[in-house]
């Protein structure tokens, strides 16, 4: 039977990759939007599971939330890379250093 | 509640979301930007203010939004610098012939989800609102398309910001989780009661805050800040240093005072860590600095440190001190930015230490004002950053907390290390030699600076007068949720 700490385990681990995809990652920002969507996915599994367990509906409506801002921040997100690489002509994540930091 | 009971509740944001939309289409179909168009913006935000302080208090929609003295107070100063924002900022477009209506459109509804996430009640609506600002804020930090530090800053700030509204997230997830209520007020209720769900609970409140922390750029969750600064447009970065950072402590002010009000010794020791390291990392670090934007940003780095100080404290008084040291904060780092934009020396800004030389005599009503934001942000009495710290540390070494007191004591200890690098912006405006003639400064940026250096002494006097009753009313609304 599968219950609620297999879904917190599995969203903990999504979450604890989504976090070292920013960190650890050093070569493409595509990449770092992908862990930032997987984070975000990992908080959906989570508060679902939540909500189903707790017969709650507020979790749902609160992944509900979440998949729309997830969809704006994208946006935005790949608007200022595109401006990033019209600048840069790269979008590699090492570039992005012309200020130190 | 009827309904239009619950709308009059959120009135402000409704003016300022339909002015928002309204000036995008205006602006999309009209193209230019005119003095009316910026116009329109300011009086949109004036308006909201003006709602906020007339409209009535209450909780509406269920309690996921609250309405009271502490949101009022909030809005009040988030909207007028808003507003400020708009006229420096498109007069600093202007200046480098290239206008953009999407400026005083994104500053809008920056303010709309500021406006939310002061008066969030629950999770969901804190959320929203964070994400409602963040996501106008990178637009605005990457506003400069053709320069590449813009969009190196707006980048940058996007992947950090997106990481901290994830800790939030995944925070909200475990509290919605461990006490099975995004209410705060049923937050608080469950917290209360503690039992078997206390470690879980205390996961997910260690993640908030530092989502939080991220957003109001505490150490050790500051690295986006100096390139931010430093990388987007001057008056973007006069915005950023104020309204928002306002607006992220208010979040603090709501989870930790109206969700877990029970908790306060769990989360003082986290704030007090976060507050002193800040504090340090933006004196120490400081130092090294020869860029007056990124100099800034450690500066706000440590300011918010101290104002971190007040939240730990707790309750009324250390609320209150937040509260004040944030609109006076405000106001000077406000000034301080608006004479920055002012200065530029054959069509380019004035950015580095070494720029300001000798500034006295070239300008000297800009570097008087300049003086005063630097004495002011170092502590130095009678200016209003000493009355900001007066009030901070008063009340944290009221608690009778020893922790709290040596937090006070390392506070100012952390003030003092600071105090080099203003005292040596201030001699090099007083005392090296002229690096060349200054342009003629806009008027509006001169107007901002002389204003907010006239109010960071002696207008604060005046102000404190009513500014301290406010802030203790504000600061008694929360807990009630």
């Amino acid at each position: 039977m599968i219950g609620l700490p297999h879904y917190l385990v599995v969203a903990a681990i999504l979450f604890t990759i989504g976090v070292f995809g920013i960190f650890v990652n050093r070569k493409n920002i595509i990449v770092i939007l992908m862990s930032i969507e997987l984070i975000l996915l990992a908080v959906n599994i989570n508060l679902v599971a939540f909500s189903a367990y707790l017969h709650d509906v507020a979790g749902q409506i609160f992944a509900m939330f979440v998949l729309t801002v997830a969809a704006a921040e994208a946006a935005v997100g790949l608007a200022i890379l595109v401006t990033f690489f019209r600048n840069r002509g790269d979008i590699a994540v090492d570039d992005a250093s012309m200020m130190k930091g | 509640m009827t309904f239009f009971a619950n709308f009059s509740l959120v009135l402000p944001e409704i003016v300022l979301a339909v002015a928002a939309l309204v000036l995008l289409v205006a602006g999309a179909f009209r193209g230019k930007v005119g003095a009316i168009f910026t116009l329109a913006a300011v009086a949109a935000l004036v308006a909201a203010a003006a709602t906020a302080v007339l409209g009535p208090h209450g909780r509406a929609f269920g309690g996921v939004y609250a309405a009271d003295a502490a949101a009022t107070y909030a809005k009040v100063a988030i909207y007028l610098s808003s507003a400020v924002a708009v006229v420096l900022g498109d007069r600093w477009l202007a200046q480098r012939g290239d206008q953009k209506f999407e400026f005083a459109v994104l500053v809008i509804l920056a303010a709309v989800g500021m406006g939310v996430t002061a008066s969030a009640g629950d999770l969901i609506s804190l959320y929203v609102g964070v994400e409602l600002q963040s996501l106008a804020l990178y637009v605005l930090a990457a506003m400069r398309r053709d320069d590449a530090k813009s969009s190196e800053a707006g980048l940058k700030y996007f992947v950090l910001g997106a990481l901290s509204s994830g800790l939030l997230l995944y925070g909200s997830s475990l509290i919605y989780g461990f006490t099975g209520s995004t209410h705060f007020s049923q937050i608080a209720l469950a917290a209360a009661h503690g039992g078997s769900n206390g470690v879980g609970l205390l996961f997910g409140l260690v993640f908030l805050i530092c989502g939080l922390a991220f957003k109001v750029s505490a150490a050790p969750f500051h690295m986006w800040t100096p390139d931010v600064y430093e990388g987007a447009p001057t008056p973007v970065v006069g915005f950023f240093a104020a309204a928002p950072k306002l607006a992220a402590m208010m979040m603090f002010a709501r989870v930790l005072g109206d969700a877990f009000p029970g908790a306060v010794d769990q989360w003082r020791q986290i704030l007090v860590i976060a507050a002193l390291i800040s504090v340090f990392v933006g004196a120490f670090a400081g130092l090294a600095q020869t860029n007056l934007k990124r100099l800034w940003a450690y500066s706000s780095i440590a300011n918010v440190g101290y104002a971190l100080l007040g939240v730990a404290t707790g309750g009324e008084i250390g609320l209150q001190s937040m509260l004040i040291f944030m609109v006076l904060y405000m106001v000077d780092v406000t000034g301080f930015f608006a004479c920055l934009q002012a200065l530029n020396r054959d069509g380019k800004p004035m950015e580095t230490i070494e720029d300001m030389a000798g500034l006295i005599k070239e300008r000297p009503g800009v570097a008087i004002a300049m003086t005063a934001f630097s004495l002011s942000a170092l502590g130095l009495p009678p200016f209003s950053g000493f009355w900001s710290k007066y009030y901070v540390f008063k009340a944290a070494l009221g608690t009778g907390d020893v922790m709290m007191q040596w937090a006070a004591v390392l506070g100012l200890v952390g003030s003092v290390v600071a105090a080099f690098y203003y005292l040596r912006l201030i001699k090099s405006m007083w005392f090296d030699a002229p690096a060349g003639a200054v342009d003629a400064p806009s008027l509006s940026a001169r107007a901002v600076g002389f204003a907010a250096a006239i109010f960071s002494f002696p207008i604060v006097l005046v102000a404190l007068v009513w500014l301290d009753p406010a802030a203790k009313a504000a600061a008694a609304a929360f807990g009630h949720a």
